[in-house]
């Protein structure tokens, strides 16, 4: 992990910035998102407000207007007034009412008269006052005629443009009236009225939502009659818009409205291009369609404000926190790296290293306090060590005399007697670390009896090399006695065992060679046997006499046997380093592995045989220490030629 | 109010001249007989489509602005019929040479003794339909039984009539204006439209296609091919190659306006604004589409231009049954064939 090769202060800052800016995030989307939700709740609220109002602004004046035609309808089934009487209404309507221009009463053909086809007296203001016409062509094909009759209710007509009156826009309010006298009603003709939508295109206009916020009307066929943008107003409907922009949704949104529906939806701007909410509420009068586009941008200024500034706080309260987190970790770090350096000091033996100077008492001084305890029991510790150290040397060197002096007991001078021609004999010992146990031992007893022995000592150190040093010197002692070999195994036990309060004991093989004979008589106390390598090379195991080690019972009895080496055979000691040698896999060397070098190599001169068997226990131990001493001792008998 | 043209009278369809038209074009064309108008071999000649320079002639146009007649020697000039402005009317009196007509207004001239002649019949298909809301419950022809049908004069009453009679339907036939609104609103259940017309003005009134069933008379055995190119026959016998020239170079010009129909529009949308016509580009898309449609339907195999007898006998046959025609004119004089494929 990155995080585990940084410093505290590195640690501290990217951790606790982290959740910092974390919570803050958190905190700072949620006031976004309340604040904006609650915000965009007041403006849908004000906007259907806003759109409701304005429609029931139209609609108050487009139903006055509605009365005009409606009036004149009753009336002119009421009474069927001629036709002096029914213009003056028309007239008198026209002069009382602001938006109405015109207005006709316009009769199904021939029922005005049997001789009159197309009856319409129009009515209108001109320039210069109230004017009049007769509307001079087949009008009963026309929307404003024809739709009322065809639906049998007064009807709306779409907007459309009177050059008469000046290009303006006009919309036709038109209300059948019938026959009531006859048993099916039967329609007479249609009154209007006609006004011009000047008014109505100021009062949307005049929405005016922030800089681009604007208002617009859409017809019941999604036809524009006010725009801010004037190409659309009479020349697109919001389905050709939503065509043109390929815009599925805009389509669907303008089917509500022309629906009658009431809705706030989220678009993008037709004009600005901006995103914006846009409510609609239809005119109850004519099923026109109010929308009212609110741009979010300018209406969420207030919330980007303040998220602006939220934002800025969060920054600065980001670097305040990172500066005082540098500067806490700073007290904490400062000592610390002080300490680290005195540590550093004292690893390398500077244990006079000064201490920094730690004013606070938190876990930093505690830590410079237990340093300088270390510090002071390390030194104590040197100290003592020091000491140790001298003492234990010297008790080593004197070890090591004490070595020199037990190994100077063993004899190391070969050919041991250089005027003998009539055998060979070679030994030696590989002591391990410590002083050990083993021996071995050669001398005549007189002219033709050459006294053999080689023994192990229980244990290591100091007492098994004293234990081994009296063992040596009482063979020696009692095998000049004129004993015989098993007599001098006994006396020598006794001895060992009357004063052996440690309860150490020695294996030994002990043999009392006849040169002229060639045998010898040897006992075995707890010893391995050794082998004979006959001069044709066969491998023999000497039989064991079956004694017990030295040193335990002082009344034990040991036997003795015989084995004889003719011309060219060869005695193989050896002690338990031999054959119980451990490679670093904890494997013996083994009598096995002895048994088949003595066989290939056995004929060889001595002092190679025992070179090669010490080589290859080495080679077998490798790396393994040697955990016993290895002692070998060879004996050829060559003959008395 | 009192102007009839009211707002909607841009959308009027391109051909509805009527039979009252058609009568003043014959006397005009005899007063200008006996004036003996000569037919000069000047290559100047004028054309003029049936109706406002919208989409519905914009190949003519295109070849036009393009030099496809340039460069056939013809030095055209193309007039922007109108309401005011009847084709018929200028192809009778000689202030145009070329005229763009229906077939069935053709045929009525000829029979009324104004000797005009087919050179090439461009538009294939009728786009003459019948629309309906679907929320009235008509699914079939044989719905449309006790339904209030709108439809425009008597021309245009041919085939909506044909079809009554062939599912024998009985429907109260409600005269209708040039606006849809009257369908919209519901004072009818099934309205007249063109395809490329009003079809497309109630689709930007908020109806869905899904909402609306639609009976096009070319699916129903009833296809009266609409637009034609037309000369007087004295143009025709003395300069036949030019016929054959302007004939290719309409050809050409509708094939490039088909394959660039972005320029095509810019065009379109400039003329119309010159002639001081609302428009609005989607519509004039629509339109340009559609006639692609009509003048190539997918399936039919034909020679541009070509007029084809058994469309000819349809819409004559049917004009005689009618009693808008005395006599059915002869095929050969009728349809003089200016184009072939060999023809470049």
């Amino acid at each position: 992990m990155i995080l585990k090769n940084r410093g505290i202060a590195f640690k501290l800052n990217l951790l606790i910035l982290t959740s910092v800016t974390l919570i803050f995030a958190a905190i700072f989307t949620y006031t976004y998102l309340f604040t904006r939700d609650m915000l965009v709740q007041e403006i849908e609220q004000g906007a259907f407000n806003l759109a409701r109002a304005t429609a029931k602004e139209i609609d108050s004046v487009l139903l006055a207007v509605e009365r005009t035609p409606e009036n004149v309808a009753i009336a002119m089934e009421q009474f069927r007034p001629q036709s002096t009487d029914f213009t003056g209404l028309i007239e008198s309507s026209i002069q009382h009412s602001e938006e109405i221009y015109g207005a006709t009463v316009a009769f199904e053909p021939y029922e005005y008269s049997p001789t009159i086809r197309f009856f319409a007296p129009y009515y209108y203001k001109g320039k210069e006052g109230m004017d009049f016409t007769y509307i001079p062509y087949d009008y009963i094909y026309e929307d404003w005629y024809q739709i009322p009759k065809e639906l049998d209710r007064p009807v709306w007509s779409e907007p459309y443009f009177d050059e008469g009156a000046g290009n303006i826009l006009m919309s036709t309010y038109s209300v059948p009236f019938y026959d009531l006298e006859g048993p099916e009603k039967i329609l007479v003709g249609i009154t209007t009225a006609d006004i011009s939508l000047a008014w109505l295109q100021n009062i949307v206009q005049a929405i005016k939502i922030g800089k681009t916020g604007y208002g617009f009307l859409i017809t019941k066929n999604g036809t524009f009659v006010t725009h801010p943008n004037s190409r659309l107003i009479m020349n697109e409907t919001i389905f050709s818009l939503a065509e043109a922009r390929q815009d599925a949704r805009l389509r669907e949104i303008g089917q509500s409205m022309v629906r009658g529906e009431t809705g706030f939806v989220s678009m993008n701007c037709e004009f600005t291009g901006q995103p914006c909410w846009m409510v609609y509420a239809p005119l109850s009068s004519n099923e026109w369609s109010l929308g009212v586009m609110f741009p979010k941008q300018e209406l969420m200024a207030g919330v980007f404000r303040l998220n602006k500034i939220v934002l800025a706080l969060g920054i600065v309260g980001f670097f305040v926190i990172m500066i005082l987190i540098m500067a806490i970790s700073g007290t904490i770090t400062r000592p610390l790296r002080a300490l680290t350096r005195v540590a550093e000091d004292v690893a390398t033996g500077n244990l006079d290293a000064e201490m920094p100077k730690i004013k606070s008492r938190d876990e930093v001084a505690r830590l410079a306090g237990s340093l300088e305890y270390m510090k002071t029991s390390l030194k104590d510790y040197i100290r003592d060590l020091t000491e140790l150290t001298a003492a234990k040397e010297r008790i080593e060197s004197e070890l090591q005399i004490a070595r020199d002096i037990q190994m100077g007991i063993l004899p190391k001078v070969f050919p041991p007697f250089p005027d003998r021609d009539d055998f060979d004999l070679y030994a030696e010992v590989e002591p391990a670390k410590e002083v050990g146990g083993d021996l071995y031992d050669f001398f005549f007893l007189d002219n033709e009896h050459l006294c053999v022995t080689l023994g192990d000592v229980s244990g290591k150190g100091v007492p098994a090399a004293l234990f081994m040093t009296i063992t040596q010197t009482l063979v020696k002692t009692r095998a000049t006695q004129g004993l015989s070999a098993a007599e001098v195994i006994e006396w020598v036990n006794r001895d060992l065992s009357q004063e052996n309060p440690s309860f150490m004991f020695v294996t030994m093989f002990f043999g009392i060679f006849n040169l002229n004979t060639g045998v010898m008589d040897y006992v075995m106390a707890g010893h391995n046997p050794p082998y004979i390598v006959r001069a044709n090379g066969d491998l023999e195991i000497v039989e064991s006499t079956k004694g017990m080690a030295l040193g335990i019972r002082e009344e034990a009895r040991y036997e003795s046997a015989k084995l004889t080496l003719q011309k060219d055979d060869m005695l193989f000691l050896f002690t338990d380093g031999v054959t119980e040698a451990m490679n670093p896999k904890n494997d013996l060397f083994s009598e096995e592995r002895l048994e088949d070098l003595l066989r290939v190599i056995g004929r060889k001169p001595i002092k190679e045989v025992i070179a090669r068997v010490m080589a290859q226990v080495h080679h077998f131990a490798d790396t393994a220490p040697q955990a016993d001493d290895i002692t070998m001792l060879a004996l050829k008998h060559k003959g008395n030629d | 109010m009192p102007d009839s043209r009211g707002a909607s009278w841009f959308s009027i369809n391109s051909c509805r001249a009527n039979t009252g038209k058609i009568l003043l074009a014959v006397c005009l064309l005899v007063f200008a007989g006996a004036l003996g108008a000569p037919a000069t071999h000047a290559r100047e000649v004028r054309l003029i489509p049936q109706w406002v320079p919208q989409a519905q002639f914009a190949g003519y146009y295109m070849g036009l602005e393009k030099g496809f007649y340039k460069k056939r020697d013809i030095d055209l000039t193309i007039i922007a019929g109108g309401p005011l402005k009847q084709s018929s009317e200028y192809l009778a009196s000689g202030k145009a040479e070329f005229a763009t007509l229906w077939l069935a207004s053709g045929i009525q001239m000829r029979d009324h003794a104004v000797p005009v002649v087919n050179i090439a019949q461009m538009v294939r298909r009728s786009a003459l339909m019948l629309v309906a809301k679907k929320s009235t419950g008509i699914r079939t022809p044989q719905d449309l039984n006790g339904k209030k049908v709108g439809l425009w004069e008597p021309v245009f009453q041919i085939q909506p009539t044909a079809f009554i009679e062939k599912y024998g339907l009985d429907v109260t036939i409600v005269r209708q204006s040039y606006s849809v609104n009257l369908f919209l609103r519901g004072g009818v259940d099934v309205a007249s439209a063109m395809w490329y017309n009003e079809y497309h003005t109630i689709l930007n009134a908020g109806l869905d296609p899904d909402d609306l069933v639609t009976f096009f008379f070319h699916e129903h055995g009833l296809n009266f091919p609409e637009d034609g190119i037309y000369v007087l026959e004295d143009t025709f016998n003395q300069d036949p190659e030019m016929c054959q020239a302007f004939v290719a170079a309409s050809i050409e010009g509708w094939r490039y306006a088909f394959a660039h129909p972005e320029e095509t529009i810019d065009l379109v949308m400039k003329n119309l604004k010159a002639e001081h016509i609302p428009a609005t580009r989607v519509h004039q898309k629509w339109m340009l589409e559609r006639m692609q449609d009509l003048m190539y339907p997918a399936g039919e195999v034909f020679t541009p231009g070509e007029l084809k007898y058994e469309d000819y006998a349809r819409v004559a046959y049917a004009l005689q049954d009618f009693g808008l025609i005395n006599s059915v004119p002869d095929y050969n004089t009728f349809y003089r064939k200016c184009y072939d494929d060999t023809q470049k």
